[in-house]
Formats: structure tokens, sequence, C-alpha cells
């Protein structure tokens, strides 16, 4: 079945297909261990590549096109941020208007960029790796974003382990309450999360029109954001579980892709709703019998926090 | 400092006020993103708003598109609201109304050319089922494996849109067609045809349906044991289960009613407005219905209304596009602004506002 394809190029293209999910997991899963569930990422995502796509090519530079894709999500992240924890709105209900407002709002700046191809984000320059067999073109022969999820990734491994920030950023979301009462400043911490979650989202929506399609159409992120969403849960809110997941997801997008364009017997449509169908089949499997997923939840996930004194 | 207390009980006044002062806001906040867009934005909220019922020359056609596009949206969210009201949470409307699309006009098609009266009804229970089934897979994972039905239910969405692209592609494809997608016109065939039952009003049966859920979703929530539970859940899930209300049970019972009003909504399209199965059949009101649940309060008379505006929105948008040249994702991203006001206005009802006297030394 797996006939004419190079398994070199096949893990090429699954770690750039992972980048995106995998950017947008980790924010989620930040903002989620400071107790605050953004059902946003699919809006805040597709921000993110509207506004980077917009960004590089009026400035011809991709990297500033990142940094733009990263902008644009978090002004909509702190939105979400200012109506959950500010003004005490239902964070379900404001995460999914963040995904049907950004879904618009996108389409809405992107229509005079359709058919537009982005500035290239070259590959970094790894000089003799890249010559490595197999490796080279499987691993080192990549643009800097591939790289950099991986160090975002360990970064926020650390932090939330063993710094103190991280240390507040988990106390937050286990006991808002405990935390309020030592002095932290719990509205405040969220905000800051949520951005953080926002600027990750943007990131990978950003990833998604520049490098892996890379062109603009409506609708481009297709779902990434809410299998993000999945893979946190898949992770047990643990980061290193995240990257596994953004791979694995990955890989089966990837293989579907490539079958399809193998000329593969099964239909084009089962192959297409494999990773959602994979997705759904994963969060069955996690959140059922005595190790489920759930017992690692953050206590206070989802619950909004008004101090009365 | 502005500072916000909680008021002992929520406000009776803003609960019904916020709605009203969501609406002026966003189209405040509308008007500047139209002017953003170097379009007159009083021309913009007028056109959108005012024209499409009054104008001498568009409102004999927009009138009864009114409740055409209203029908679904209503059938839809008030489905969606019973389970909101029990933080149940099916954001998969979308594609349950696909699915019902699908089943409806598949058993239609199944027996194409019978002419029988008792067509049209059976596809109508075929709908329903359909929407019922995508409906329980999360409802079923939910009970049984604990698994989010928020994900679960969207994710469904992304599937029932491949199923979709294959029945339009494949088995229901029109075999008199020319190869084009799509199925049959079923709209054209007397037998399967979900027709305007009074002329120039818009008026079909998935219009009545509409109504009859308005009026069902209302003695269920103010009459019916069922409606009190629902709202027990949602308030105090504590409270509920030491009544001995069963979690499970009204997970599946929310899901179940809402997988049966958007299969509704769906084949009443199918067979209607739509009259085809077609790649791109769906439209997003399993989306929007989100919005009208909202809009109107959870409650199923104030989901009449909303859906009744947000159907507005949508042919304003249309004649927008028409008169102004004013996207069609301007009317997106305005439907999306009406739910963050909506939200946040949300807050008067909850909240005091106060200022804050500086602290006694």
């Amino acid at each position: 079945m797996l006939g004419g394809i190079d398994p070199a190029l096949l893990v090429a293209a699954l770690l750039v297909n992972s980048v995106p999910i995998l950017l947008a997991a980790t924010g989620e899963l930040v903002v989620e261990k400071a107790g605050v569930l953004n059902l946003g990422v699919e809006g805040m995502m597709i921000m993110g590549a509207i506004c980077g796509f917009v960004t590089a090519v009026a400035t011809g530079n991709p990297y500033l096109g990142f940094l733009g894709g990263a902008l644009g999500a978090m002004a909509l992240s702190a939105v979400f941020g200012v109506l959950t924890q500010v003004l005490q709105t239902n964070q379900v209900a404001t995460g999914l208007a963040l995904t049907l407002f950004g879904l618009g709002l996108s389409s809405l700046i992107g229509q005079s960029y359709v058919g537009i191809k982005p500035p290239e984000t070259l590959d970094l320059p790894l000089g003799p790796l890249a010559d490595v067999p197999f490796l080279g073109v499987a691993v080192f022969s990549h643009d800097w974003m591939v790289y950099g999820s991986v160090l975002i990734v360990a970064a926020v491994w650390w932090v939330l382990k063993f710094s103190r920030t991280g240390l507040i950023l988990r106390a937050v979301g286990e006991s808002h309450d405990a935390a309020h009462a030592l002095g932290y400043k719990v509205t405040r911490i969220r905000l800051l999360a949520v951005l953080f979650g926002g600027a990750l989202a943007g990131l990978g929506g950003a990833y998604v029109s520049l490098v892996r399609v890379p062109q603009w159409t409506d609708g481009i992120t297709a779902g990434a954001g809410w299998i993000a969403l999945a893979i946190v849960v898949f992770a047990s809110w643990k980061p290193w579980r995240v990257l596994a997941g953004a791979y694995l997801f990955g890989g089966i997008s990837v293989l579907q892709l490539n079958l399809q364009a193998a000329g593969s017997a099964i239909p084009v449509e089962y192959l297409s709703m494999a990773p959602y169908l994979i997705t759904i089949l994963v969060l069955v499997i996690m959140s059922s019998g005595k190790g489920r997923a759930a017992l690692a939840a953050p206590a206070c996930l989802g619950q909004s926090f008004h101090a009365s004194r | 400092m502005l500072r916000l207390e909680r008021r002992p009980s929520p406000s009776v006044f803003w609960e019904r006020a916020s709605p009203f002062l969501a609406v002026a806001l966003t189209m405040v906040a509308g008007g500047v993103m139209f002017w953003l867009l170097g379009k007159n934005p009083f021309e913009a909220i007028r056109t959108i708003f005012w024209d499409p019922l009054f104008d001498p020359q568009f409102a004999s056609y927009s009138r009864p598109q009114l409740l055409v596009k209203a029908a679904p949206l209503i059938l839809i969210a008030i489905g969606l609201s019973l389970g909101f009201r029990a933080g149940i949470w099916n954001i998969g409307a979308e594609g349950q109304y696909i699915m019902g699309a699908i089943f409806g006009a598949a058993a239609g098609l199944a027996v194409y050319p019978v002419e029988s009266r008792l067509i049209f009804p059976v596809m109508i229970v075929a709908g329903a089922l359909g929407g019922f089934v995508w409906a329980m897979i999360p409802a079923l994972l939910k009970t049984v494996f604990r698994t989010n039905e928020i994900l679960v239910s969207l994710l469904l969405v992304y599937v029932a849109q491949n199923i979709l692209a294959m029945m339009a592609l494949g088995t229901l494809r029109n075999p008199e067609g020319n190869g084009f997608p799509g199925s049959r016109n079923l709209s054209q065939i007397p037998a399967m045809a979900n027709p305007e039952l009074i002329a120039g009003t818009g008026m079909h049966w998935g219009v009545v349906a509409a109504f009859m859920a308005v009026i069902a979703g209302y003695v269920l929530l103010q009459r019916h044991i069922l409606g009190f539970q629902i709202k027990l859940a949602g308030q105090a899930p504590k409270a509920a289960r030491f009544a001995g209300v069963s979690p499970a049970r009204l997970v599946v019972l929310c899901l179940g009613i809402s997988g049966v009003l958007a299969g509704l909504a769906g084949v009443f399209e199918v067979t209607g407005p739509a009259g085809q199965i077609s790649i791109d059949f769906n439209v997003g009101y399993g989306f929007t219905a989100i919005i009208v649940a909202f809009l109107g309060r959870l409650n199923p008379v104030g989901i009449l209304f909303a859906g009744l505006l947000m159907a507005l929105t949508y042919i304003g948008g249309e004649l927008a596009q028409l008169m102004l040249g004013l996207p069609s994702a301007a009317i997106q991203a305005f439907q999306g602004m009406l739910l963050f006001f909506l939200l946040a206005t949300d807050l008067l009802t909850n909240f005091r506002i106060r200022l804050a006297k500086r602290e006694a030394a």
C-alpha cells in the first residue's frame, strides 16, 4: 500500500505538517494549565494565518509574517481574555464566538489575497548535516519553525515543571481561590496565559498559510484548531505528550494525503475524514478507563473567577 | 476605578434588555467595520436591516426569504438551547443537519420514480433519524466513555462534510445529470417536494415545524418535569444529582432532541429551498444557530425572534453584497461580533457596575 512513497520524504512531510497543531496545542496547554478553557483555537489560528500572510506579502519578509500572525491571533485572544476574565462570560460560548468571528474576519481580510504566493520561508542551513543519508532529507532540511516548535515545547515543559512562574501558573489552574488567598493576581496571570496561547496559535496558523500550503484560501486551517484541542486532552496536559500527539496526527494526515496522491483504491473522502475519525477514536480511548486523561485536567479548568474580596 | 459587584439575584430587566443593547452595540461596531471597508456605514446598516423588509423594490422578494432562512435557524437553535441550558454543548449541529438531509434525500430517491403521498412523510422521518443518529455518537461516547461531547460533535461535522461530498459525487448523483455532481432536484419531484404552502410568504413545512418546535420548547421548559431537570442540571449540577436527575439520561435526551431538530431542518431544506444534495449544500446554519440560541437567551420565544433577526442579516447581507459590494464574509464577522456583545452585555444581568470608593485607611 505504501509503494512509491519515499520514507524519508514521508518523515520530512510529517514534521512540516505537525508544526501548526503542535504550536497551537502547546499554547492551549499553557492556557488550560492556568485553568482557562479557550475553545477559540481554530479562530485564533485562522487569524494568525491571514495576518501572517498579509504581513509577509506586504513586507516581503516571511519572518515578519510570523510575527504578524502571532500578533493578530494575540489580539483576538485578548478579546477572549477580557470577556472571560474581566466580564465573566462563559468560556465555552466565548471560545465558540471567537472561532465564528475569526473565520468571518479572516475571510474578509483575505479576499484580495487569494491566489497570491507569499515570500518563501527558507530552510535553515545546517551545513554538512543536510548530506547525512536519510536523516539529511528527513530531519535536517527544514525551515526554522520546525526546530523552533520543538524548542518551544521544551521551554514550556521546563518552565511548567521547574520554574517559579510555572508553579504559580499551575497553582492558579488547580485552585484559583488558594492562589488568590496567597496573593497571586489570578485574573492577570490567566490573561497573560491566554495571550501566550493566542500567540502560539497565531504562529501555527501563520505556518499553515506561509509554509505548509502556502497560499491563502478561506477556512485554510480546516479544523486544525479543534484537533489541537483534542491533542491537549490526548496528552493528559503534558508537554512532551503534546509533541508525540502532534507528530502522530501529522503522520496520519501526511499518510492520507500521500495515499490520495498515489491514487489509492480507498475513496478520497474516506481518506480525508480519517484524521477526524482517528482523533475521535483516540479521545475515546484516552477518556475511558481507570487511568483516564480527565483525572490529569487542571482542577479549575473552565471555571470563572471573581474575587469577592 | 470601576468595580463589579455580584447581584444577589439576576436582574430581570437586564435579562430582557441585554440582547437589544447587544444588537445596538453590534450595529455601531459593524458600522465602524463597514466604514473601514470604505462603505458608508449608515447606508450599509440600512441596506441590511431596513431595505429587505421595507424597500419597495426588494421587499417582495426578501420578505418570503425571511421565513425560509429563519426556519432552519430556529429549528436547530431550539434543540441546541436545551443542551446549552443543561451544560451539554452540542456544537456539531451542522453535521447533524447534513446527515438529516442525506438520510431524507436517500430515503426518497431510493424509491424514485414511485409516486405516493407517503414518500414525503417517510423522508421527514428518515431526516430526523439521520440527525438523531449523528447526535447519538457524541451522546453515547459521552455517557459510556466520558468523552468530551464538544470536540466529538464538532469533529463529526468534518466527517459529515466528507460523506456529503461522497453522496453528491457518487451514491446520490443524478444519473441523468450529465455527470455533474449533485442529486436529482427533489423540489421538482412532486412526491418529494417541500413546496411553498402559501404563495408569496416563504411558508413551507419547515417553517411550520419551526413554529411547532417553539411551542413545544416553551411547554417543555415551563410545564414539563424534563424542562425543570434541564434547568436544574445547568444551574446546580450537584443539587440535580441529589434530586435524582440522571446526567446520562439528560445527555442522551438533549443531544437526541437537538439532533432530531437539526436533521429535520436539513431534510426540509434539501426538499425545499436547496432542492438537492450538492457538495456545498450546507451554508453554516448549524453554527449560526449557536448565535441564535444565545441571542434568544436560550428561551424558545426569544429564539423565534432571534432567528428572524439573524435571517434578516443573511438576506440584508446578500442585498448589501449586491448593492454596495460588501463582501459576504463581512456578514459572518458581523454575526460573530453579535455573539461577543451578547456575552459581554450578559454581565449586566449578574453584576452591578459600581464606582469603587477608596479603601478606608
